[in-house]
């Protein structure tokens, strides 16, 4: 799939200015709080695409990282009244060391292997956590409440510096995506993708480049997860550390469109709004009909345009040349 | 002064349970000769292949390049040292153009994605694929496969180059060209070894032929030699090819 770059480019551009600018015309905070979702689930699925998208390691345990950006931003705080932002640090490091401690291990693992792996990383974080008593078992971690400002990563009276926070965040994630695509590390992950025997003529140390993916994408996530601790302001592992929120991930990359730098944006744009929408309007009367629409609507993607949304444009711009 | 061979397969013995598929195998590769393996199927061949170039590990027997040995190094790490390889069943990256299929080559020796996309121009011009440098791998007929997964080889910039049938399923003018492009990649200095069935190439390119059958070697000479020994020819190539080297 060759996506040419500028038109990537200036539909970023394009969509950044609507996004700066949302939050100052639509003031209703429901929008605003569902624009903040829209960012950080876009976050998580552009660090899962570094991954799944372009180095072909599906991942279904992203959440463990992103719980543990939360997880350890959190307790930090908690215990040891480390800055959010420190902690912001110290969650993606450590994200990024657990994602290598497993990574390493499954590094021969291919295809449906792998992804049956992080299915069994995620729900062994998961259990950890649930029964982990020094970070709140199963009861999880409120955070105290600090003064309101940047320093201390804290708002009380507005969504606005949230909103800003988590799009910076996205934009740091597509740049990184972005800036790997076209680098070397970005061919040698296309590679590995296609094979591992194809990358390893080419010269390619399959085993660093697959961590390289893993590590970057646990940090990215990690990231996210502080950014839910310090937003929601108390985390439990059914909040950050569930694996439906890891099939969401894969879901809204796959809907957007792997493997290019703005696909997980749009797959995000597409299936958050309409989760959170027909969840708080539909879902209260208990009818699931809010899963029937998202169901349906990932349905009619994955048969009619299997590469993504993102892939029409890819497809139009190929013909174009 | 006594030069190392470019490759020194010795003894190279490979089992897959209670199947030997390389049995105490020898031989040398001079640098700049064209060497083909040939045997019918299940002689082995693949999986010499396949331990030379570091995707098997023999379980006896040492291999050597220019002299320092690498029986155990990583198929990457082979890569690097100078041997670049084919494959039997060709493999390209599908989603990638052409040009991106073999800058991913180059990129071995370049950091910045812009020389190494110089360096694949290059060896497109040489392979005779330039014009193709837009096209999707999937976009391409097999022959242009081929001839792609060899430019992707070329651009790691070996020493040593060794195709797994290359010119199987070709027709009698793709055969030509890959022929030639062989021919031209022995000029430019490289090294190559094919595993090949397709004689009419074989008698053409190879300045050796080493006979494979049941995982041992069991001839090794000129083309020439080959193709008249009785035993080969019953056994291996069929009474057709005699005419070939009449």
């Amino acid at each position: 799939m060759k996506v040419p770059v500028f038109s990537q480019k200036s539909f970023g551009v394009v969509a950044l200015a609507a996004a700066v600018a949302f939050p100052l015309v639509v003031g209703n905070t429901f929008f605003q709080h569902i624009m903040i979702l829209f960012f950080m689930f876009a976050t998580m699925a552009v660090a899962w695409n570094i991954m799944g998208g372009y180095a072909g390691m599906f991942s279904f345990g992203q959440v463990a990282f992103f719980g543990i950006g939360a997880y350890t931003s959190s307790f930090l705080l908690i215990t040891c009244h480390v800055n959010p932002w420190l902690g912001l640090i110290a969650g993606g490091l450590g994200a990024a060391i657990v994602g290598a401690a497993i990574g390493y291990p499954c590094s021969n693992l291919r295809g449906h292997y792998f992804a049956i792996a992080t299915i069994a990383f995620g729900e062994i974080v998961r259990t950890c956590f649930n029964n982990w008593k020094m970070v709140g078992a199963a009861e999880g971690l409120s955070l105290p409440m600090l003064d309101e400002g940047l320093l201390n990563f804290m708002f009380h009276s507005s969504k606005l510096p949230y909103y800003y926070i988590i799009l910076v965040f996205l934009l740091i994630a597509l740049a990184v995506c972005y800036l790997v695509s076209t680098s070397k590390m970005g061919y040698y992950f296309r590679a590995i993708k296609e094979s591992h025997d194809v990358a390893e003529v080419l010269g390619v140390n399959v085993v660093w480049y697959r961590l390289m993916a893993v590590m970057v994408s646990a940090f990215l996530s990690a990231m996210a997860g502080t950014f839910y601790a310090q937003y929601v302001l108390y985390i439990d592992p059914d909040s950050v550390l569930l694996l439906p929120i890891s099939i969401q991930i894969v879901l809204i990359s796959m809907l957007g469109g792997a493997g290019s730098v703005m696909g997980p944006v749009i797959g995000a744009a597409i299936l958050i709004p309409i989760s959170e929408i027909t969840r708080v309007w539909l879902g209260s009367k208990g009818t699931g009909i809010d899963m029937l629409i998202y169901g349906f609507l990932i349905t009619m993607i994955s048969v009619y345009q299997p590469r993504g949304v993102w892939g029409l444009f890819a497809g139009a711009g190929r013909r174009a040349r | 002064m006594n030069k190392e061979p470019c490759l020194r397969v010795q003894g190279v013995t490979k089992h897959f349970g209670g199947l030997t598929a390389n049995d105490n195998v020898d031989f040398a590769v001079e640098e700049g000769e064209i060497v083909s393996i040939i045997g019918p199927n299940g002689a082995g061949k693949s999986t010499l292949f396949n331990c030379i170039t570091g995707f098997y590990k023999p379980n006896r027997g040492k291999i050597f390049f220019f002299g320092k040995e690498i029986t155990r190094y990583r198929a990457d790490r082979v890569c690097k040292i100078g041997i670049a390889r084919t494959f039997q069943v060709v493999q390209v990256i599908s989603d990638m153009t052409v040009l991106e299929n073999v800058t991913t080559g180059a990129l071995l020796h370049y950091t910045k994605v812009g020389r190494a996309r110089e360096k694949a121009e290059e060896v497109l011009t040489f392979s005779g694929l330039m014009e193709k440098k837009h096209f999707l791998g999937t976009e391409l007929t097999i022959a242009d496969k081929k001839k792609l997964e060899v430019s992707m080889a070329l651009a790691t910039q070996p020493r040593l180059l060794m195709l797994d049938e290359s010119m199987a399923g070709l027709t009698v003018v793709e055969l030509r060209g890959m022929i030639d492009l062989i021919k031209s990649i022995r000029k430019n200095g490289v090294t190559v070894v094919v595993v090949e069935h397709v004689m009419e190439a074989v008698m053409e390119i190879s300045d050796r032929v080493v006979v494979l059958n049941s995982g041992k070697k069991i001839m090794e000479g000129t083309p020439t030699d080959v193709v008249t020994n009785p035993e080969v020819i019953q056994a291996y190539l069929g009474d057709k090819y005699h005419a070939v080297c009449k």
